[in-house]
C-alpha cells in the first residue's frame, strides 16, 4: 500500500481508520515471530515454508513477520488469526508443521498438536479498546485452547511497552498506525503546548527505564529551560547490560513507538535533531529502525512542519562499536561525536551541556516507547499502574535457570516471587532457587529470603541491587556466587575505559583476589580487602560504571558470605563450578563405553576400550564439563576437591 | 592485508567515505563500514581516513583500539562471537570457548590457520533466552552443545 504524506491530524485519523479496517479484515492471517530469538530457533525456515505452501491456496491469507511477544521459551512461535474465531498461538513450530497448520486453517480448525494459547481480542491499548475476533460461537476445538488469561506465563502480565510486539508487522507503518500509532504525536504537536506535555510526563511519574530511574519529566523540563537555540534528543539503544534484551525486542518488534516518543519529546523540549545510538551487535534492530525512519520521513512524521504544527525534527542513527561504557550518557555523547567513549565529570549535566556542548535530552528505548501511551491515555491512567514511587510497567528479561525464559512485562510492585515462580514457572530441572541477579553489572544478587520484595526502583536499591535496565537472571544451587561475582568483575575490568585510576586498577585488583579465591588460593584477609577496594572504587570513579562496579561483589559478600568462606577456608566450591576446586570422574557402573565423551573432550583426556568403562586422565582434564553434556548415561560425576583420593 | 582487499582498498575506501559527511564526527561510522568490507582495519587505510576526515592519526588509532568492534589484525572470513552475557555465563559460555578451541584450534581472539574463522568473546548478544548462544557473522545460534556446534561449523566449511 502506498500512502501519501500526512500533514494534518484529520488525515492521520482517516488513514488510521482504513488501516485498522485492513488490519482487522475478516481474512486469515499468519504471524511468525521473527525477532532475533525467533529467527535463531528456526522461524526463518518456517516462514519460507509458509510462504511457499500458501501460494494462492487460501483466499486473502496473509503471512507476516512480527516481533517478539516475549514467550521466548516457546519459539519459534506462529500465530494464526482464524477469522470470526480467535488468534491461536502455536509453539515450537517447525517447517514440518506447516502443512498441518495450513490444512487446519483451510478447514477452520485448530492444529491441536502445537496450540498453546488463544487470544480472543485484538488489543488497541492507545484507544483503550479490544476488538473481539469472535463472531457468534466458538468452535469446539477453539474453545479447548486455553485463553492467554489462563496461560501462566501471560496471566500476570500487562503489556504496555510491548503493546505492539507480536501483533504488528514491524516493517509496516500502516500496521502501527492501525494500532493508534502517531495519534499521540499528532495530539501532542497540534493540541498541546510543550509545557503541558512536560507537565503530563511529570504527573505520569515516568522514570528512566535505562537504569538510573531519573524522573523523565524533570529531565525534559531542565532540557527545555536550558539556554541556547540548539538542543538534541537522543535515544540510548546501547543496551549493554548483559542479560537484558527488552530494548532489542522493542526496536525489532515496534520501531515506530520509539520514533513517536522521540517526536513528542523533541517538540516538548524544543529540539530539531535526534540521534539513536544503537548497538552494532543488534543487526536486525538497526535494519528495522532504518526502515522505520525512512517510512516516517515519507509519511511526513519526520521532517519540516510535522502535522502542520511548524515543528521540524529529524533522526539519525549511530551504531555503537562495542563499548559497554557508552551506555553512560557522557560517554555515549562523546562516541556520537566520533571520539572514544570516555565519561566526563557531570558538574554540568548533559541536559544543559551534552552533545556538542548543547543541551541534550537522553532517554532509553523503553522510556521513549512509553511516552506515546502517556499522551494518548493520560498521565492519570499511567500513574494508576505501579507503586507510590515507581509508576507504570517494566519489561524484565527473565532468563538463566528458570523454566519459562522470556520477556515479561508486569506492573511495578509485583513481587520477585510472582515473577519468577508464577510467570517463570520456577527453577529448571527441579533445581533449588539460590539468587536472582538484577541491574546488570551495576546491580546485585538477591537471595531467597527477599523473594517477596516488590520490584520497583526503590525497593531493589534498598536490597543493595538496582532495577537497571531490567535483566533478571535466575540462579540455582548449581551456580557459584563467588564465580558470578568474579564474572561481573572480569566484565567490568574489561569494559572500564581506563580514565579513572581507582576503577581501572581497582577492578583489576579485585578480580585478582576473586580469581585467587576461585582457584583455591584465597587468603584470610581477602574479604576485608575486597570491602576496602570497593570503597575506594566507589569514591574515586567519575561515572556509574566505576561507582557501582563493586555492587555484585558487595551483595554476594553480604548474602552469600558462607560460600566465600567455603572457598577460602575449606578450598571447596559448594556449587561445584570453580574448576580448580572440582574434578570429574566416570562412574564405571553407569559408563557403557559408547565413547561419546571421548570425541567431545577438547583435551583428549578421556580414553578406554570400546564398550568398557572409560577413564579421565586428570592431568589432561581442564574441567570444562563438555563430557557431562555429551554423556547420555549420566555417568560422569562432578566431585569436590581437585585431587583424586 | 589479503591481496584481494589490497587491490580493492582504494575503491572500498572511496565508497565508504562517500556515504559519510567528511568530518571528524564520522570517524566511527567510517571505521565500522571499512571493517565490514575488509574484515579489519589496515594501517594504510587508517592513515588515509585520518587525512580525509581531518582527524589526527593518534586519535584515529585511539578510537580504533578503544572500541571492541575494531581489529587491527587480519581476521578470518567468518567471525564467531561467543556471548559472554550473564545468562550465557551461568549456562556454560566457558564450555563453548573450550569446544571451539577443540574444534578449531583457535582460542578467544585468535584466527584459524586457514583464515576461515576468527573466535572472539562479545558482551551480551541480547539473546539470553537462547543461552548459551553464539553469533557467526550476523546469524545467532542458541542452545549450543558439542553436536550442534559441529553441525554449524560444518555448514560454514561446506559453503566456502
Amino acid at each position: 500500500m502506498k500512502t501519501s504524506p500526512i500533514s494534518t491530524p484529520a488525515q492521520l485519523a482517516k488513514l488510521a481508520a482504513s488501516a485498522r479496517k485492513a488490519f482487522l479484515a475478516p481474512k486469515p492471517k499468519i504471524l511468525v515471530g521473527a525477532a532475533t530469538c525467533g529467527l535463531a530457533t528456526g522461524a526463518g525456515r518456517v516462514l519460507d515454508a509458509l510462504r511457499e505452501q500458501t501460494n494462492g491456496k487460501l483466499d486473502g491469507l496473509r503471512v507476516l513477520e512480527t516481533g517478539c511477544i516475549g514467550a521466548c521459551f516457546l519459539e519459534p512461535l506462529v500465530d494464526v488469526v482464524m477469522p470470526g474465531q480467535a488468534r491461536i498461538t502455536y509453539a515450537h513450530v517447525t517447517s514440518e508443521d506447516v502443512p498441518g497448520i495450513l490444512d487446519a486453517l483451510a478447514e477452520g480448525k485448530v492444529y491441536e498438536k502445537r496450540a498453546v494459547g488463544r487470544i480472543d481480542a485484538e488489543p488497541f491499548l492507545l484507544d483503550d479498546v479490544k476488538k473481539n475476533y469472535r463472531r457468534g460461537k466458538f468452535a469446539e476445538d477453539v474453545r479447548k485452547v486455553p485463553s492467554y488469561e489462563k496461560v501462566p506465563f501471560f496471566a500476570g502480565q500487562l503489556h504496555v511497552a510491548m503493546r505492539n510486539c507480536g501483533y504488528i508487522d514491524p516493517s509496516s507503518i500502516e500496521d502501527y498506525i492501525a494500532k493508534g500509532g502517531y495519534s499521540a504525536a499528532a495530539k501532542a504537536l497540534t493540541e498541546m503546548e510543550p509545557e503541558q506535555i512536560i507537565e503530563e510526563i511529570k504527573t505520569s511519574g515516568l522514570r528512566g527505564r535505562g537504569g538510573g530511574g531519573f524522573p523523565t519529566g524533570r529531565k525534559w523540563e531542565t532540557a527545555r529551560k536550558a539556554p541556547g537555540d540548539v538542543r538534541y534528543v537522543i535515544c540510548n539503544a546501547d543496551e549493554g547490560d548483559p542479560g537484558a534484551y527488552m530494548d532489542r525486542a522493542i526496536i525489532e518488534g515496534d520501531p515506530h513507538s520509539v520514533i513517536e516518543g522521540m517526536i513528542i519529546g523533541s517538540y516538548a523540549i524544543g529540539s530539531h535533531e535526534g540521534y539513536v545510538y544503537v548497538r552494532e551487535e543488534y543487526p536486525l534492530a538497526v535494519k528495522r529502525l532504518r526502515l522505520a525512519l525512512r517510512q516516517a520521513e515519507e509519511m511526513g512524521f519526520l521532517g519540516d512542519n510535522i502535522f502542520g504544527s511548524g515543528h521540524r525534527f529529524r533522526i539519525r542513527i549511530n551504531r555503537g562499536a562495542g563499548a559497554f561504557v557508552c551506555g553512560e550518557s557522557t560517554a555515549l555523547m562523546a562516541s556520537l561525536e566520533g571520539r572514544v567513549g570516555e565519561p566526563r565529570a557531570k558538574y554540568i549535566h548533559t541536559v544543559e551541556s551534552g552533545l556538542w556542548a548543547k543541551p541534550s535530552c537522553l532517554n532509553n528505548v523503553e522510556t521513549w516507547n512509553n511516552v506515546p501511551v502517556i499522551i494518548a491515555r493520560g498521565a492519570e491512567w499511567y500513574a494508576s499502574i505501579g507503586t507510590e514511587g515507581s509508576k507504570g510497567t517494566k519489561v524484565f528479561s527473565l532468563v538463566g535457570k528458570v523454566n519459562r525464559v522470556g520477556l515479561v512485562e508486569v506492573p511495578m510492585g509485583m513481587t520477585l516471587r510472582q515473577v519468577i515462580e508464577d510467570i517463570g514457572g520456577g527453577i529448571e530441572n527441579g533445581g533449588q532457587f539460590k539468587a536472582v541477579q538484577t541491574g546488570g553489572p551495576s546491580g546485585g544478587c538477591i537471595p531467597s529470603e527477599y523473594l517477596d520484595s516488590p520490584v520497583d526502583f526503590d525497593e531493589l536499591t534498598k536490597l543493595g541491587s538496582m532495577m537497571g535496565s531490567g535483566g533478571m537472571i535466575v540462579m540455582d544451587d548449581r551456580t557459584c556466587m563467588v564465580d558470578v561475582a568474579r564474572y561481573f568483575l572480569a566484565f567490568l575490568k574489561d569494559e572500564s575505559c581506563g580514565k579513572c585510576v581507582p576503577c581501572r586498577e581497582g577492578t583489576a585488583r579485585m578480580l585478582e583476589i576473586l580469581d585467587g579465591i576461585c582457584e583455591g588460593r584465597g587468603r584470610p584477609g581477602d574479604i576485608d580487602l575486597l570491602h576496602e577496594l570497593s570503597e575506594a572504587i566507589v569514591d574515586g570513579s567519575l561515572c556509574a560504571l566505576g561507582g557501582s562496579a563493586p555492587n555484585p561483589v558487595l551483595t554476594t559478600l553480604k548474602y552469600f558470605s558462607e560460600e566465600y568462606r567455603a572457598h577460602i577456608e575449606d578450598r571447596r566450591c559448594p556449587a561445584k563450578v570453580c574448576r580448580a576446586l572440582i574434578r570429574f570422574a566416570i562412574d564405571p557402573d553407569k559408563c557403557t563405553g559408547c565413547a561419546a565423551c571421548v570425541s567431545a573432550c577438547p583435551e583428549k583426556a578421556i580414553s578406554g576400550e570400546k564398550k568398557e568403562p572409560h577413564a579421565i586422565d586428570q592431568t589432561k582434564c581442564v574441567k570444562c564439563g563438555v563430557c557431562v553434556d555429551a554423556c547420555r548415561f549420566d555417568a560422569i560425576e562432578v566431585k569436590q576437591g581437585s585431587e583424586t583420593e | 592485508m589479503s591481496p584481494v582487499a589490497e587491490a580493492r582498498m582504494d575503491e572500498v575506501l572511496e565508497n565508504v567515505l562517500a556515504r559519510c559527511a567528511p568530518e571528524p564526527s564520522s570517524l566511527i561510522s567510517v571505521l565500522q563500514d571499512l571493517q565490514e568490507e575488509v574484515y579489519y582495519l589496515p594501517r594504510e587505510a587508517l592513515d588515509q581516513v585520518a587525512r580525509r576526515l581531518g582527524v589526527p592519526r593518534a586519535q584515529v588509532y585511539h578510537v580504533a583500539t578503544f572500541y571492541r568492534a575494531f581489529s587491527l589484525e587480519p581476521r578470518g572470513l567468518h567471525t564467531i562471537s561467543i556471548c559472554r552475557g550473564t545468562a550465557c555465563h551461568v549456562k556454560g559460555a566457558e564450555k563453548i570457548a573450550d569446544m571451539l578451541r577443540a574444534e578449531l584450534d583457535a582460542s578467544d581472539g585468535e584466527t584459524t590457520a586457514d583464515r576461515m574463522f576468527t573466535v572472539q568473546s562479545v558482551r551480551c548478544l541480547g539473546c539470553c533466552s537462547l543461552a548459551p548462544a553464539i553469533m557467526i557473522d550476523r546469524e545467532v545460534y542458541g542452545g549450543v552443545n558439542p553436536q550442534k556446534l559441529r553441525r554449524i561449523l560444518k555448514r560454514y566449511r561446506d559453503e566456502d
